[in-house]
């Protein structure tokens, strides 16, 4: 876990996923799996998060709340979906409401399957996050690096 | 008088892990009215009853919501069997029923906790949430499943728990109670907890009869209304007796779940003891035709399925009326009057599930 120089922090927004996916996210703070040991809060402030976890599917209303919410944060970001119907839309896929998966919408980096995803696998996905964080973080130090 | 304005809630926000809008005109700092938007979760899944099978469906009611889950896929089922004239085993009943009162464990345990942390008292929440993974263990050792379970389909379930195992659950449930009570006792005596929550946001009998409220917010406000009265699936023969708070303030309506979490221990341990043997399913040949109502009390309150069947391998319509839905006019009047710095926990005190409501 070396390259976690900074303590990286997320938000959470529920796409328009059943819940499911919601409180395992929440599971994940909480004493048996314990992501704050490793320095990552959850805030409910985009312009202070790092990693913007998101659940569930997107639809008409929830569309222009998850690009907002994904264009405030600060640069390097990274995206997980989290679950099945972040991911294509799963069983709700072919619901006149949903129009797919959260990468219709905004770019995402990692995906976590499941239905509902475990704790376990989220850990791993945010854990694989953060890697990619790493690089974001490390390629806009190179850019920035070059203009001066 | 000073100023009105209106401060925007939701949908994103700290304390709400789903996302409900609601438009607070304040005048100072004191709500004059609330006005909720919501469709930020409605997924149209009513309709797929056009796409699926009437079996295969049971696995999306059951994703209606994903803390009520099994509740849901109970109730259809429910519907289906009645339309289908299905006598389900009385052993598929009893676990059943074990089941649902798992889940409104895990469910008031999780509300208990989002509550703590929404009137700042993170220990609880950590706390709440640490007991609710013990009740998980049961549930994923029993269905494969921590919140999605997949074990109920029309007809029965589709796994049985043996003898050894029902009597490892009550052991654990034995041992854990302790720590429910203790954590019980915080709401009840917690002197930081009653003055955050006691006479705040009340709700009348009157109010909420009139408003439509279901489940703990109705119970809480002293209506005695609880369909495990009615005795589906096993309710009927384990002695159940609904819990009422009478104040209709948000520390009642906290106590009646917490209460319900010791009653559905209660429930369980009664269950395994008249727990009887035999099939767990009944097999389930042809199509449905006709139309039902069924009813449940999930662990949010009251729950109606109404499914309309015309003898094909797909339903022509299916309808869920959720708790959520009904209990947010009165929420609406609970919100009125109290300071903005409130507005967290009172929304906290329905048990809001987007998800149920919006489907």
């Amino acid at each position: 876990m070396s390259y976690i120089t900074k303590s990286p922090w997320i938000i959470h927004y529920d796409g328009s996923s059943c819940n499911g996916c919601d409180i395992e996210v929440l599971a994940c703070l909480t004493p048996l799996y314990d992501l704050e040991r490793f320095g990552i809060v959850n805030t409910g402030n985009p312009k202070h998060a790092d990693v913007f976890l998101i659940t569930g599917g997107i639809n008409e209303q929830s569309r222009a709340v998850v690009k907002n919410t994904y264009e405030q944060m600060p640069d390097p970001k990274v995206v997980v979906a989290i679950g099945i119907c972040a991911a294509t839309g799963g069983v709700f896929r072919e619901c006149y409401n949903i129009m797919g998966g959260v990468d219709k919408v905004i770019p995402v980096d990692v995906y976590v399957p499941g239905c509902a995803a475990r704790p376990e696998s989220i850990i791993d996905g945010v854990v694989s996050a953060l890697g990619i964080l790493e690089e974001k973080r490390a390629k806009m130090a190179e850019k920035g690096g070059k203009k001066q | 008088m000073g100023n009105q304005i209106v401060v925007p809630f939701g949908p994103q926000h700290p304390v709400l892990p789903e996302p409900i809008h609601l438009d607070l005109v304040l005048e100072d700092e004191r709500v004059v009215e609330a006005v909720p938007t919501i469709g930020y979760v409605h997924r149209g899944l009513e309709k797929l009853v056009e796409k699926r099978d009437y079996k295969d469906y049971v696995l999306i009611a059951e994703r209606i919501c994903g803390i009520c889950s099994f509740t849901h896929s109970v109730t259809y089922c429910n519907a289906i069997e009645r339309i289908m004239g299905i006598e389900v085993p009385a052993r598929a009943q009893f676990i059943r029923t074990i089941w649902m009162e798992y889940s409104r464990m895990h469910s008031h345990l999780l509300w208990l906790g989002l509550t703590a942390d929404a009137m700042g008292f993170e220990n609880l929440f950590m706390n709440a949430w640490r007991l609710r993974e013990e009740i998980l263990d049961d549930m994923e050792a029993t269905t494969g499943g921590r919140v999605i379970q997949g074990s109920c389909k029309v007809g029965g379930i589709r796994r049985d728990i043996s003898d050894d195992k029902l009597g490892e659950m009550v052991d654990h449930l034995k041992k854990i109670r302790p720590l429910l009570e203790e954590s019980n006792r915080i709401f009840t005596h917690d002197q930081t907890v009653r003055h955050r929550m006691r006479g705040l946001g009340v709700l009348s009998k009157e109010d909420a009869w009139d408003l439509g409220a279901v489940g703990p917010t109705a119970r809480g406000s002293g209506c005695d209304m609880d369909v495990r009265s009615s005795g589906y699936s096993a309710y009927g023969e384990l002695g159940f007796k609904p819990v009422v708070f009478t104040h209709g303030d948000c520390l009642d309506r906290c106590l009646v779940r917490s209460e319900e979490v010791l009653a559905a221990v209660d429930l369980v341990e009664r269950a395994v003891a008249k727990m009887p043997d035999g099939p767990i399913e009944e097999k389930v040949k042809g199509n449905p035709d006709g139309e039902y109502f069924a009813f449940s009390e999930q662990p949010r309150g009251e729950c109606m399925h109404y499914i309309k069947a015309n003898g094909k391998k797909n339903i022509v319509r299916h309808r869920v009326r959720t708790p959520t839905l009904t209990n947010i006019p009165p929420l609406v009047k609970m919100l009125e009057g109290i300071e903005m710095a409130d507005v967290p926990v009172v929304v906290l005190t329905i048990d809001p599930c987007i998800g149920c409501a919006e489907r």
